[in-house]
């Protein structure tokens, strides 16, 4: 029962990362591009944007009732970079409804946008920092010591700031290849293109960075891959993904680019949960906090369980329907309502 | 101020930021659906543009509502780790319901603002219902799970560990029922209310026929839940003189334990002396609403040490608020009914529309004094009668800097939210202006 409950975690984790990161990729996005991409983020993202961040809530959720230590001791010791991503949420989700819904005027679109944009880069750099922090192990439950080794050590370091980084062109690139869908001009869609090329060069990059930086902060993160055949057989799967997008970046496959994009992104968060699994939360001077040390009670998981899979049988043929009628249909029919909408009042 | 007062003052900033936000959110789509039926049965235009009017100031108030629940969620645990080590499974039932709720509402919104010519219009329209309800039981999931934090349930508390959880019975505690039913008609009142003034403002300016129809449309919820409120908290009163005596003393600032106890309306308390002084007295009336008796006993703060009193002054002064106004809406309700059923001219007069007007934040104030009512009225408990809010203080030092930061962003944004309101009711005189 608990490991059903961890997949169901883990497919909530992931749904945040790949619909939810585009999300937060289309201001990243906006900002490499100075702007040339907001039309089309905001198209994309308006009607799905509150629906792919509830997942962010459902992993929460899961955590503080079936593995209440893993939330205590993250939120105790993180609070400080998971605190400063809160901000980047609140600043995010605020100035991008503010810019679609307010009249269109120059200026407060101009705050609105950079606002949206900086936060957005912001706020992935502070969730890879804490999750970079929650995988290094510098983690300390020992709260007699001081302010800087428990609330700053384990996450102001070269590995999070990795992870972070790793992120941020992640989210960008997934962002870049669901924009592809959007744009109906040929020229864009050669530029879309080879900047998605660009993207997919420093995400491996940014990946070797990252084993790098690990090995730098003393965790050998390579060894346990390399110890670690699910998680090889993962990375393998996902760098095989590469040349298929690299060659249909040029053909403008759209469907079949955002599923092996999609596809991509499940083998790098399956390859992290390989390596991690069972332990959920490395910790410095104490075991770590795995799966079967940090489970609520067989009752409570179980009455969860229920809540979750009706939830879930609710929720996934909903949600379907709602990118149904936003999504898959925008590639035949161009959206005659948005333009209206805008104009009308 | 110290570590302790800064995360308490921290948690009621987001919480009572947060609850304006969420009452909108779940009420709003009720007018929204309202309007847009009379749209498809009469097909007057101006119901179209009344929800279209309405669905943009939703849609902002709903983003802000959400990001603010998302800090909430993490916030919990920021501030209140052991608390949420300890509760979150006993509790955490509701919270995994709400998540579905929460779901459907956010997609089912998506749908409803995006989806005008992309779905029937019959899809549309109970796409609006579906909003609606689950918005509704989204509240009602989150205020369970505070209800248990009144009346813990579903364990027993085995040397500072929780034993025998029953996920179920922490869920039905013995508040859920009456906090979540006073709960939700307040949302309804204090959000019909609000509406219903602000377009009593525009329509005494503009005399356009769209504020008057939003104005019958908010105040049909407003009034019959304004009218059902007083019975509501009674039914809250009696439960929280069983459950929580300590609290219902703090309310009335009873210190003594009496029988016959006095109602009592306004009146300042002197803590140190045990006195409530400049009150008017109603004898017998407390016992008789808390227990059915105008004779029963009432117990007073005297019988609970003084460490575990609840802050009296403010506890008290919260709560003479929140009854003062419910008492004096639930009034405007019934003039409303009776306007409505019997004198029609009376709701086109001015000095109607200007009780409307002096009631646009009240509800909202009411709401907020309540939860201040439910929340410090259970202090020193955060689980009453088991764990001590001091208790569960997070270790990390410097909570007052985060308060700091936390209540500016919420500050700004309160002034944002209001400054883009008053441009949207610009756009729509704007268009209305032309069409005339």
């Amino acid at each position: 029962m608990t490991e059903v409950i961890f997949a169901i975690l883990t497919i909530a984790l992931l749904l945040y990362v790949i619909l939810g990161g585009a999300d937060f990729g289309g201001g990243i996005l906006e900002l490499f591009t100075r702007g040339k991409a907001s039309e089309v983020v905001s198209r994309a993202i308006a009607p799905v944007w509150e629906a792919n961040h509830v997942w962010l809530i459902l992993v929460i959720v899961i955590l503080f009732v079936g593995f209440p230590p893993v939330y205590s001791t993250v939120l105790t010791t993180l609070h400080i970079p998971i605190l400063l991503a809160l901000i980047g949420i609140i600043f995010r989700g605020s100035a991008f409804t503010f810019r679609h819904y307010d009249i269109q005027e120059e200026t407060p679109n101009k705050i609105y946008s950079s606002m949206f944009r900086y936060s957005s880069l912001f706020t992935t750099l502070f969730l890879g920092v804490s999750v970079g922090g929650i995988i290094l192990g510098e983690i300390s439950t020992d709260y007699s010591k001081g302010f800087y080794e428990i609330y700053i050590h384990p996450w102001f370091n070269l590995f999070s700031f990795s992870i972070g980084i790793f992120l941020i062109i992640l989210f960008a690139f997934l962002a870049n290849i669901y924009t592809l869908v959007e744009i109906k001009d040929e020229k864009e869609v050669d530029r879309f293109a080879r900047l998605a090329k660009y993207m997919i060069a420093a995400l491996v990059v940014a990946g070797g960075v990252v084993f790098a930086a690990a090995e730098i902060n003393g965790h050998h993160l390579f060894l346990e891959f390399l110890q670690s055949p699910v998680s090889i057989v993962f990375v393998v799967l996902a760098t095989l993904a590469l040349p298929i997008l690299w060659k249909n970046l040029k053909r403008n496959r759209q469907n079949l680019l955002r599923l092996v994009a999609g596809f991509q992104t499940t083998m790098i968060v399956g390859g992290w949960f390989a390596i991690q699994f069972p332990i959920l939360v490395n910790l410095k001077d104490a075991p770590d906090i795995t799966l079967q040390n940090s489970k609520a009670p067989e009752q409570v998981q179980f009455y969860m369980l229920i809540a979750l899979v009706v939830g879930v049988l609710i929720i996934l043929p909903y949600i379907g329907y709602l990118y149904k009628v936003f999504k898959f249909s925008t590639v035949s029919e161009p959206p005659q309502n948005a333009n209206k909408d805008s104009g009308e009042m | 101020m110290d570590e302790f007062m800064a995360a308490r003052w921290q948690m009621g900033v987001s919480l009572g930021f947060h609850i304006i936000f969420a009452c909108i959110g779940m009420v709003m789509p009720w007018f929204m659906f309202v309007s847009e039926w009379k749209w498809v049965k009469t097909n007057n235009p101006v119901y179209l543009d009344l929800a279209k009017a309405w669905a943009k100031g939703v849609a902002i108030f709903f983003a802000v509502g959400a990001v603010s629940g998302t800090v909430l969620s993490f916030e919990l645990g920021m501030l209140w780790p052991t608390f949420m080590e300890h509760a979150g499974p006993i509790f955490g039932l509701p919270f995994s319901w709400e998540g579905t709720a929460f779901f459907v509402e956010a997609i089912a919104l998506g749908l409803w603002l995006y989806g005008w010519g992309r779905l029937s219009k019959k899809v549309h329209l109970y796409t609006g219902l579906v909003v609606g309800i689950a918005g509704v039981m989204s509240g009602v999931f989150v205020i369970s799970a505070n209800a248990w934090m009144n009346a813990p349930a579903g364990f027993d508390w085995v040397n500072g560990q929780a034993e025998n959880i029953d996920p179920v019975a922490a869920m039905f505690n013995r508040a859920w029922f009456h906090q979540t039913h006073h709960m939700t008609i307040a949302a309804f009142s204090a959000t019909g209310f609000a509406v219903a003034g602000v377009h009593a403002l525009l329509y005494m300016k503009t005399k356009y026929d769209i504020h008057a129809r939003a104005i019958k449309i908010a105040l049909a919820f407003a009034a019959v839940a304004a009218i059902l409120q007083p019975l509501s908290g009674d039914h809250a009163a009696k439960m929280v003189a069983k459950l929580q005596p300590a609290k219902l003393a703090a309310f009335e600032s009873h210190f003594e334990t009496t029988t016959r106890a006095p109602l009592v309306i306004g009146g300042i308390p002197d803590v140190e002396e045990r006195k409530l002084n400049h009150a008017i007295k109603i004898p017998g009336a407390l016992s008789f609403l808390a227990q059915g008796d105008f004779n029963a006993e009432v117990q007073g703060l005297e019988e609970f040490p003084r460490d575990e009193w609840p802050p009296v002054m403010f506890t008290h002064f919260s709560f003479q608020l929140m009854v003062a106004i419910g008492m004096f809406l639930a009034l405007l309700g019934v003039i409303f009914l009776i306007g409505t059923f019997k004198y029609k001219h009376w709701l086109t007069k001015k000095w109607w529309l200007i009780l409307l007007v002096i009631a646009t934040p009240l509800g909202y104030l009411a709401v907020e004094a309540g939860w201040m009512v439910t929340e410090v009225g259970r202090q020193p408990w955060i689980i009453y009668g088991i764990m001590k809010t001091r208790d569960s203080l997070t270790p990390m030092p410097g909570i007052q800097y985060t308060f700091y930061v936390i209540a500016a962003i919420y500050l700004m944004l309160t002034f944002i939210v209001i400054w883009l309101f008053s441009r949207q009711i610009k756009m729509l005189h704007l268009k209305y202006r032309s069409n005339d």
